[in-house]
């Protein structure tokens, strides 16, 4: 994992760059983009400016020769949060790759994650929208891997947590932080006794990509590096759907989750000898 | 005081709720609905839970996974057979909020819930979520919001939110007062019932009925609206979620979820 002379951050891009590098060279066509001009409908009405793409890029074109879309997720705009148009872009993606499998094109799908969970500006329409990404993922996997990346620096919470576990394969840099609920929405529900949200080395320790990939949470560890991403993002599709994905092994995790006695004193290091196959 | 969900899960079931084996808070039972058996599965409070974040009705490790196991054991029980109806009584608080929950991949838990709703519904189980008490946010995406067709009661503690309404007014900075104004003028911030059917997403409303104490009329009439709800499912060609944009309140309060999916099948392909 050391990184060439060439190596080139893709942590610093943004969404549409991000996109781009993961289709190849020349291949990116971009859908709904800033002149489709879908906005929020729910964010003026609330005195906040729109953004053109609304904070998610699609993005067709090739993985190997074989077509594909990638939905990359804008964390510049408040905070890669999904709105309904966001969470649309992104269900509705997946929903038309599945309609391309069911007409035997093997259309592959990939989800740059960079997303704080739902906006709440447009909390209910963006809980259902994150249903549906659930939903069209769980339906698509069915025929070809469904990618997820989280590189960071934002990370990936709230329900697209969810759907991060859902995917076929995830791949992490150590910068990404991957987590149901925010360290700060834990200290402000259950104290600073039971997270203090501004120690972070605490929370990349817990939530740290190096630690979801250590304890099997995520399946690829890289480095922040395109080529090196791109090039997972390859392997993943050539590897093919594993034979029980994450989400479905209901036996394997709670016979792990039994063997926790939650009044014991467990951490981060503990868990990765007894959880971690690497 | 009895959860919503055991409430329910007790009136509308024929025989003692069971709880799922690794549990002490996800319950089900069976009853007959229409001349066939459905499943019914809730998620309830208890003081006792052994991981002391989830004692107070939220989907924690235990019930995320407990609810994906009792799930795929009723999807092996009916593989080569009838798919039965599976109903999820909804009344569940949050998620888990925990260092430990975190650390374990609560995550992955609900997701793993997500993920045996939207397969028992792909297999062709009709699965309907009846809205009895709360539906919030990660909670809700774990319990119900995979159904094929969501039911609320009329009733002021069905709360369907993203986020608490003392959180939301934390993190917005704003006033409980202005929470609320805000949810009048804007359908998806509303705490309120009334303005969440606005957006399309159910296929029912079912008003007065005693929700914390109903009786044998108020059963019969929420069984006469699941089985509707059941045949319905059964009469369509599709396993998707589809009806959420159909409905004529989708149809306006949805109008940019249904423009960005025309968009999409518009421009995917090269012209």
């Amino acid at each position: 994992m050391t990184q060439g002379l060439s190596a080139q951050s893709f942590i610093e891009l943004r969404a549409r760059e991000r996109a781009r590098e993961i289709l190849d060279p020349g291949s990116f066509r971009e859908i709904l983009g800033p002149f489709d001009r879908l906005v929020s409908p729910w964010l003026p009405l609330q005195d906040i400016v729109t953004q053109a793409d609304d904070g998610v890029v699609l993005a067709r074109g090739t993985i190997d020769g074989v077509s594909a879309v990638v939905a990359a997720i804008e964390s510049a705009f408040q905070g890669g949060s999904m709105g309904e148009v966001a969470g649309a872009k992104i269900a509705g993606a997946l929903e038309q790759a599945l309609l391309d499998h069911q007409k035997g094109i093997a259309t592959r799908a990939v989800i740059l994650f960079e997303s704080g969970g739902v906006r709440l500006q447009e909390a209910n329409l963006g809980l259902a929208a994150i249903a549906e990404i659930h939903a069209a993922i769980v339906a698509l996997r069915q025929y070809v891997p469904v990618v997820g990346v989280v590189a960071g620096m934002v990370g990936c919470f709230g329900g697209m947590s969810l759907a991060a576990a859902l995917c076929s394969r995830l791949i992490v840099t150590k910068q990404a932080r991957l987590g149901m609920n925010g360290p700060e929405v834990i200290e402000q529900e259950a104290g600073i006794a039971e997270l203090d949200a501004s120690d972070r080395r605490l929370i990349w320790s817990l939530i740290g990509g190096a630690q979801r990939h250590a304890t099997g949470l995520a399946d690829d560890l890289v480095e922040d590096d395109v080529t090196e991403i791109a090039n997972a993002v390859r392997r993943a599709f050539k590897d093919g759907c594993p034979d029980l994905h994450r989400s479905a092994d209901v036996d394997g995790y709670r016979a792990k989750i039994a063997a926790i006695d939650p009044a014991v004193a467990l951490s981060p290091v503990e868990l990765r000898q007894t959880w971690g196959t690497k | 005081m009895t959860s919503r969900g055991h409430i329910w899960l007790r009136a509308l079931t024929d025989q003692a709720p069971q709880i799922v084996s690794g549990t002490s808070t996800v319950l089900y039972a069976d009853a007959v609905l229409n001349e066939e058996t459905a499943r019914f599965i809730t998620v309830v409070p208890d003081a006792e839970n052994r991981f002391p974040r989830a004692r107070n009705g939220e989907v924690g490790l235990d019930e995320g996974w407990g609810l994906a196991a009792i799930l795929r054991d009723t999807m092996r029980a009916d593989q080569g057979g009838a798919r039965r109806p599976i109903v999820a009584l909804v009344d569940v608080t949050s998620q888990a909020y925990g260092r430990r929950e975190e650390m374990l991949g609560i995550h992955l838990a609900c997701a793993a819930a997500a993920d045996a709703y939207a397969a028992a519904r792909l297999g062709g189980h009709p699965v309907i979520a009846l809205l009895v008490g709360k539906a919030m946010s990660g909670a809700f995406l774990a319990h119900g919001y995979q159904a094929n067709r969501l039911l609320a009661l009329d009733d002021p503690a069905v709360l369907i939110h993203a986020m608490g309404r003392e959180a939301a007014a934390r993190v917005t900075r704003r006033c409980l007062q202005e929470i609320d104004e805000l949810g009048a003028r804007i359908p998806p911030m509303s705490y309120v019932l009334k303005d969440y059917a606005k957006l399309g997403l159910l296929s029912g409303v079912i008003a007065g009925v005693a929700a914390d104490d109903p009786g044998a009329d108020d059963v019969a009439r929420v069984k006469q609206e699941l089985v509707a709800a059941i045949m319905d499912v059964r009469a369509s060609t599709t396993r998707d979620l589809g009806c959420r944009l159909t409905s004529p309140e989708a149809r306006d309060m949805r109008a940019a979820s249904i423009a960005v999916r025309q968009k999409i099948s518009e421009q995917w392909d090269m012209r």
